[in-house]
């Protein structure tokens, strides 16, 4: 069975082509390349696609698989028309799948439930990935807080983080929103952090 | 407790109405809350629309007829009480071949840059390279504009030249690139590519059907039915975006709110000229005004006449997307409920048409028309060949036109 991922993100690609490995005669075309986009699927001529729903690509896709039944080329429908949560499940995945050559609705759901299942898998990763970037920028930035206050007011380093926390705890604030607002005043004031 | 409806849209500006029904409070008065959901491919917008993960869409309006006949889907029959704009798209061209089509200032005849469009077309197609169009999507207004014109204008669009699907935020960057010599598509993505030098704006599709309907808004039939009374609130709200949308006082507000990264994502200035009817049609040219390029609210716009459903429906077959049959045409003319705008704005200020249906490019100067409620008087609607779509003849009209 010939799988074809289509993703710009090549990262995303590589994650759920991993995924799909396990799956026993499949061969995997990852395409991450906008352009010529439709001779590469015709080149591949998959049996099923997937592709991100935030894919602008789609539209291209689908008048491809338009046109090719047209020309009396395979058959192309949004996954199996019998099944609403399979859909609503890679809707919410953020998933779609073309079955390309009419395949069996048995050979097609292993498929689509690990492609779901590594599409939310990436989005975690991702939501971790953020929420790590996230802290470290807030480290970033207490710690500029802190250098700003040695600097200025001759504080040691747990002095200078001690003064941080107090007023935050006094305005009701949280730590970071205070050393913001240090860097921030001296930024004004034409300090250097 | 205030009802919820979570609207998909794609970033074009005539998503407009419900995105400043959202933000400008009309949505509230009306004890609605309203959540935009913005995706990229018309593909992705039906696909949430059709599985429950949004209430309804700023949809193509043939896109909203072909889901209904299951076209490229598995059937699923929506409806349309509203419609969010008339026209608003035009057709751009690389700028060695508007040199050709259209050397002189300003806009374009339809039939003049047909004609000589025409023989450039014949040129390519005899050099085995023939002109390329992108359009957004195959049932869109915009294929059916295009296709209509360059029928007209003795160029078949299948034959004569090739018509491909290429997504809006790409359309600058494809004729750019060469990969179309030409784009029909939505603002501000014609702008975009006369910025770049990449493209000059021949015509505008209100030249080739005055009166055009565009965008809808499209809900799948049962969600209507059971929200009735919630969906005539949204219809409320969304009359009042766009009697405001199209205020001159209040365009530079709109722009500012449509051009924000989680709207449009593009650029105010550009956006604000599409909103004012003002196009630059090429680069370091000056801006022309066209009166009713786009088209929002005047003249009952937003109302779902069948007719226009009708009228694409036409084109649907005449270009093969789906073939006659009276069932699907009277399926067809249930899409566009004028019946739930109607009981939505009875009792208002708006003024509310009589019939449901109209013979389409019939008025060809100020006319005044008969209504249910307040005064109403039609502006020029016709098509540039001045060809009547009369809504109770389809197959004598698709007779003469092949």
């Amino acid at each position: 069975m010939r799988v074809a991922i289509v993703d710009e993100s090549a990262v995303r690609a590589s994650v759920i082509e991993e995924g799909l490995e396990v799956l026993e005669d499949c061969e995997i075309f990852v395409v991450t390349e906008r352009r010529g986009l439709v001779a590469r699927i015709a080149e591949i001529d998959p049996d099923i696609v997937l592709m991100d729903l935030g894919n602008p690509s789609r539209d291209v896709l689908e008048e491809y698989f338009t046109v090719s039944r047209a020309l009396a080329r395979p058959i192309a429908m949004f996954v199996d028309e019998s099944d609403d949560n399979a859909i609503a499940a890679s809707i919410d995945a953020g998933v779609s799948s073309y079955v390309v050559n009419g395949l069996a609705a048995h050979r097609i759901r292993p498929i689509l439930d690990l492609a779901i299942r590594r599409f939310h898998a990436f989005s975690r990763l991702q939501t971790d990935l953020a929420e790590a970037r996230n802290k470290l920028a807030e480290r970033e930035a207490i710690d500029a807080a802190k250098r700003i206050l040695m600097q200025s007011r001759g504080l040691t380093e747990p002095q200078a983080y001690s003064e941080l926390r107090k007023t935050a705890m006094n305005q009701g604030r949280r730590i970071i929103d205070i050393a913001e607002a240090v860097v921030t005043a001296s930024k004004l004031m034409g300090g250097a952090a | 407790m205030s009802a919820k409806f979570s609207i998909g849209f794609l970033p074009l500006v005539d998503a407009a109405l419900p995105i400043l029904a959202h933000e400008l409070g009309f949505a509230a008065q009306e004890g609605l809350e309203l959540r935009l959901v913005r995706d990229v491919s018309w593909a992705t917008v039906l696909d949430r629309l059709l599985y429950g993960h949004t209430d309804a869409a700023h949809l193509v309006a043939p896109l909203a007829i072909a889901a209904t006949l299951g076209r490229g889907r598995p059937a699923q029959p929506l409806s349309v009480p509203f419609v969010l704009g008339l026209n608003g798209n035009a057709i751009t061209v690389r700028p060695e071949i508007a040199a050709r089509v259209a050397p002189g200032e300003g806009l374009g005849d339809p039939v003049a840059v047909g004609t000589a469009l025409r023989q450039v077309a014949q040129e390519r197609k005899n050099a085995g390279k023939p002109l390329r169009f992108g359009v957004v999507h195959r049932y869109s207004s915009h294929n059916y504009m295009l296709r209509y014109w360059l029928a007209g204008c003795g160029i078949h669009p299948d034959h004569d030249v090739e018509i491909i699907t290429v997504p809006p935020p790409f359309c600058a960057d494809a004729i750019e690139a060469g990969e179309v010599d030409a784009i029909c598509v939505g603002e501000p993505w014609n702008s975009v590519a006369v910025e770049r030098g990449a493209g000059v704006i021949v015509l505008a599709t209100a030249q080739i059907w005055r009166r055009g309907v565009e965008k809808v808004l499209a809900l799948r039939e049962p969600v209507l039915n059971e929200r009735r009374g919630e969906v005539e609130a949204l219809i409320r709200a969304l009359v009042k975006a766009a009697r405001h949308f199209v205020d001159p006082a209040a365009m530079e507000e709109c722009a500012a709110i449509l051009a924000r990264p989680e709207y449009l994502d593009g650029n105010k200035t550009l956006i604000s000229r599409a909103i004012a009817d003002r196009l630059l049609l090429k680069k370091d040219g000056e801006i022309v005004t066209f009166p009713d390029f786009m088209f929002q609210y005047r003249e009952a716009a937003n109302f779902p006449w069948v007719s226009q459903a009708l009228w694409l429906y036409t084109q649907m077959v005449r270009w093969n997307d789906v073939s006659y049959s009276a069932g699907e045409a009277a399926e067809v003319a249930t899409i566009f409920r004028p019946d739930v705008y109607r009981s939505a704005l009875i009792g208002s200020d708006e003024p509310l048409p009589g019939a449901s249906s109209k013979v389409e490019g019939s008025v060809f100067q100020r006319t005044s028309v008969g209504t249910q409620q307040g005064v109403m008087t039609l502006e020029k609607n016709t098509f540039f060949d001045h060809e009547i779509f009369d809504p109770h003849d389809l197959t004598g009209y698709l007779a003469r036109t092949p």
